[in-house]
C-alpha cells in the first residue's frame, strides 16, 4: 500500500482516505452511463460509493452536491434550446423543497435511531427494482414492436383519470396543458423526499411521472427535471450540511470532475446507439445494482454488531 | 527538526545518559525513574494526503525489567448495535451505549503479556485487549454486556483502530529500547495518551506517561472546523460550489 500513499487522499469530513484516481474513475463512470442514458446518475454513485466504503449518511450527502453541480451543466444546454417549462418547473420545485426539507428531518431522525443505512438500502431495492423491472418491460416490448411492424407504435399521450379533475387548475403553456396544480406539486414533493433520503436528483422517478401522469411533450420533460432538479438537491445539500454534517466537498468535487467529464462523452456515444437497446441495458443495470443491495440486506452479516449512531466516533 | 532526525538525537542522547557515572543513576534511583522514554514526535498531522503513520518510541531502562507499552486515544461515549432478521431481512434492533470508550488502541510488549503480568494488573492499567475500558450505560445481565462488549472490540479491530496482538518490543542491549506504534489512515483526532510501563515479578516498577495529538492541518482541518462549527455557511458554501464547478465545466466543454 506504500506505493499508492501519493494516490490518496483524505476526506475531510468523511474522516477517511480513499484513492482520488478511483473517485474520478467512479465520477467518469457514472458520468459517462447519465450522458448516455440522460439521467442524472445519482442512484448508481450513492451505492457505489456505500459499496466503496464511504458511510451510507456520507455519500447520500454529498451526491446531493455533486448532482447540483452535474444538473447546472446539464440543464444549460436545455436552456439554450428553450426545452425548459419554467412554470411547471416552480410548481415542482415548491414540492420538492416541502419534501425535501421534510426527507432531511426524517434521514435526522431515522440516524439517530441508527436505522438509516437500512431505509437508504430498503428504499433502493424497492424503487430500483421497481423502475428497472418496468423499464426492462417497455424496452422489451418496444424491441419486439419494433421488430414486428418495422416501427414502434406511439400510444396515447395520456389518458385522463380522477386526477385530472383536482381543483386548483393551472395553465401550462409550454407544455400545452391545462392541469390541476396539486399534481405536479404532488410529483416533486415525493422527489423531494427521495432525493434526501437516497442522495438522488429523482429524475428516474420525474421523467416518466412527468410523461405518463402529468402527460407533459417529451421535447420538455429532461430540461424542466433537471431545472428542478438543481433547486432540490441545492436545498437537500444545504439541509444535510447544516443539521447532520454529512457533506463532504472534496468528495463532492473529485465525482464532479470526473462526472462532467464523462457525460460528454456518454451524450457523444449516446447519438450512435439505438434507444430501445439502450434503455433495456440502463434497466438491466439499475435491477444489478437492486439485486446486490437486496442480497446485503437479506444474507446473514459477517458480524451482527456495529457501531454507530449517537455519540461521537 | 524533522521527526526522525529529532528520535536520533534524543536516542543519542539516552544513549550518553545511560552510560553517564554511578551518580546520575544513583539519583534516578532515588527518585524512582528507573525508566525513561520518548516518541519520536509528539503530534501527528493529518493532511490532505495523509495515508496512515508510524512512530517511533524509544527509551532505557535502569536495571532488569519487562517493557509494556499502551497507546490510547480520546474516550467516547460508543453505541454497539446488533442486527437480528426481521421479516427476512438484517436489522439493527438491540442497542447498548458504553461510556469512556478510548478510540484507539495499541499494546506492545518486550514478552507476552501474560507471562509478566497478573491478570489484575492488566485491569487496572488496561494492558491487553480485553482490558481495554468499555463501561456499559446501559442495564442489562452479564452475558448480553459481554456481547456486546465482543461486538465492540470486533467493529474497532474491523477498523484496525484496536489491536489485539501486542506489537514487540526489542531491546537493544538491556537497557535500549524501542518499538514502532503504527496509525492507520482513519485515525482519530485529539489527545492521546501513551504509558510506558516497566514491569519485573509481575509488579510495575517504574512508569512514564508522554502525551501525544492527532489533529487536522491543513486545507482539510478549515473544511472540517468550517462543516462542524459554521454549519450553514459551510452548506451555503457546498451549494455554490456545485453550482460553480458545474457551470465551468460546462463552459470549458462548449469551448472545446
Amino acid at each position: 500500500m506504500q506505493g499508492f500513499a501519493a494516490m490518496q487522499i483524505y476526506l475531510p469530513v468523511a474522516e477517511l482516505s480513499v484513492n482520488w484516481l478511483l473517485l474520478l474513475g467512479l465520477g467518469g463512470g457514472v458520468g459517462l452511463l447519465s450522458g448516455l442514458f440522460g439521467v442524472g446518475g445519482g442512484f448508481l454513485m450513492t451505492p457505489l460509493l456505500i459499496f466503496i466504503g464511504v458511510p451510507p449518511a456520507i455519500a447520500v450527502g454529498s451526491e446531493a452536491a455533486q448532482i447540483v453541480g452535474a444538473s447546472v451543466s446539464g440543464v444549460l444546454a436545455h436552456w439554450r434550446r428553450g426545452n425548459v417549462d419554467v412554470r411547471m418547473g416552480v410548481i415542482l420545485l415548491l414540492g420538492g423543497l416541502v419534501g425535501s426539507t421534510l426527507g432531511v428531518q426524517i434521514f435526522a431522525i431515522l440516524r439517530q435511531a441508527g436505522q438509516v443505512d437500512l431505509i437508504i438500502s430498503l428504499a433502493y431495492v424497492v424503487i430500483l427494482g421497481a423502475i428497472g423491472t418496468l423499464m426492462l418491460v417497455e424496452s422489451v416490448n418496444a424491441l419486439r414492436r419494433a421488430r414486428r411492424s418495422g416501427t414502434a407504435r406511439r400510444g396515447k399521450l395520456h389518458q385522463h383519470t380522477w386526477l385530472h379533475g383536482l381543483p386548483l387548475k393551472m395553465r401550462f403553456p409550454k407544455s400545452k396543458l391545462y392541469i390541476s396544480s396539486i399534481l405536479p406539486f404532488a410529483v416533486g414533493a415525493f422527489v423531494g423526499v427521495l432525493a434526501a433520503l437516497m442522495g438522488v436528483g429523482g429524475g428516474f422517478i420525474m421523467v416518466p411521472a412527468m410523461i405518463y401522469l402529468l402527460g407533459m411533450p417529451t421535447a420538455v420533460v429532461v430540461g424542466t427535471s433537471l431545472f428542478q432538479i438543481i433547486f432540490v438537491t441545492s436545498n437537500v445539500t444545504f439541509l444535510q450540511a447544516w443539521q447532520n454534517q454529512t457533506v463532504d466537498m472534496v468528495l463532492a468535487v473529485l465525482l464532479l470532475v470526473g462526472g462532467v467529464v464523462g457525460a460528454q462523452i456518454g451524450a457523444r456515444l449516446g447519438q450512435k446507439l439505438r434507444g430501445e437497446q439502450l434503455r433495456g441495458l440502463m434497466a438491466l443495470m439499475v435491477l444489478a445494482v437492486a439485486i446486490k443491495l437486496a442480497i446485503d440486506l437479506v444474507i446473514t452479516p459477517s458480524d451482527l454488531y456495529s457501531i454507530g449512531g449517537g455519540g461521537r466516533h | 527538526m524533522s521527526p526522525p532526525r529529532a528520535a536520533l538525537a534524543l536516542l543519542l542522547a539516552l544513549l550518553l545518559a545511560s552510560l553517564a557515572p554511578r551518580a546520575d543513576a544513583q539519583m534516578s534511583g532515588m527518585t524512582g525513574q528507573p525508566l525513561v522514554a520518548d516518541l519520536s514526535a509528539h503530534e501527528i498531522s493529518i493532511t490532505t494526503g495523509f495515508s496512515g503513520t508510524e512512530l517511533l518510541l524509544f527509551g532505557a531502562t535502569e536495571g532488569e525489567g519487562d517493557v509494556i507499552v499502551v497507546v490510547r486515544g480520546p474516550a467516547a461515549s460508543t453505541h454497539v448495535r446488533r442486527k437480528s432478521r426481521e421479516f427476512g431481512i438484517w436489522i439493527n434492533t438491540a442497542s447498548m451505549r458504553f461510556d469512556e470508550v478510548p478510540s484507539f488502541y495499541r499494546v506492545a510488549s518486550s514478552r507476552p503479556l501474560d507471562q509478566i503480568t497478573t491478570q489484575g494488573m492488566r485491569q487496572r492499567l488496561q494492558i491487553g485487549i480485553e482490558s481495554v475500558r468499555a463501561v456499559p450505560a446501559t442495564a442489562a445481565d452479564t452475558a448480553e454486556i459481554a456481547a456486546f462488549r465482543d461486538g465492540l472490540t470486533r467493529a474497532r479491530l474491523r477498523a484496525e483502530l484496536w489491536q489485539d496482538q501486542p506489537a514487540p518490543v526489542t531491546f537493544l542491549g538491556s537497557k535500549l529500547f524501542r518499538t514502532r506504534i503504527s496509525f492507520p489512515p482513519n485515525v482519530p483526532t485529539g489527545i492521546y495518551n501513551v504509558e510506558v510501563f516497566l514491569v519485573k515479578d509481575g509488579r510495575e516498577i517504574g512508569a512514564q506517561t508522554a502525551p501525544m495529538r492527532v489533529k487536522k492541518t491543513g486545507i482539510g482541518a478549515r473544511i472540517y472546523d468550517l462543516a462542524h462549527r459554521h454549519a450553514a455557511l459551510y452548506g451555503l458554501l457546498a451549494v455554490a460550489i456545485a453550482i460553480l464547478a458545474g457551470w465551468g465545466a460546462s463552459a470549458a466543454f462548449r469551448r472545446g
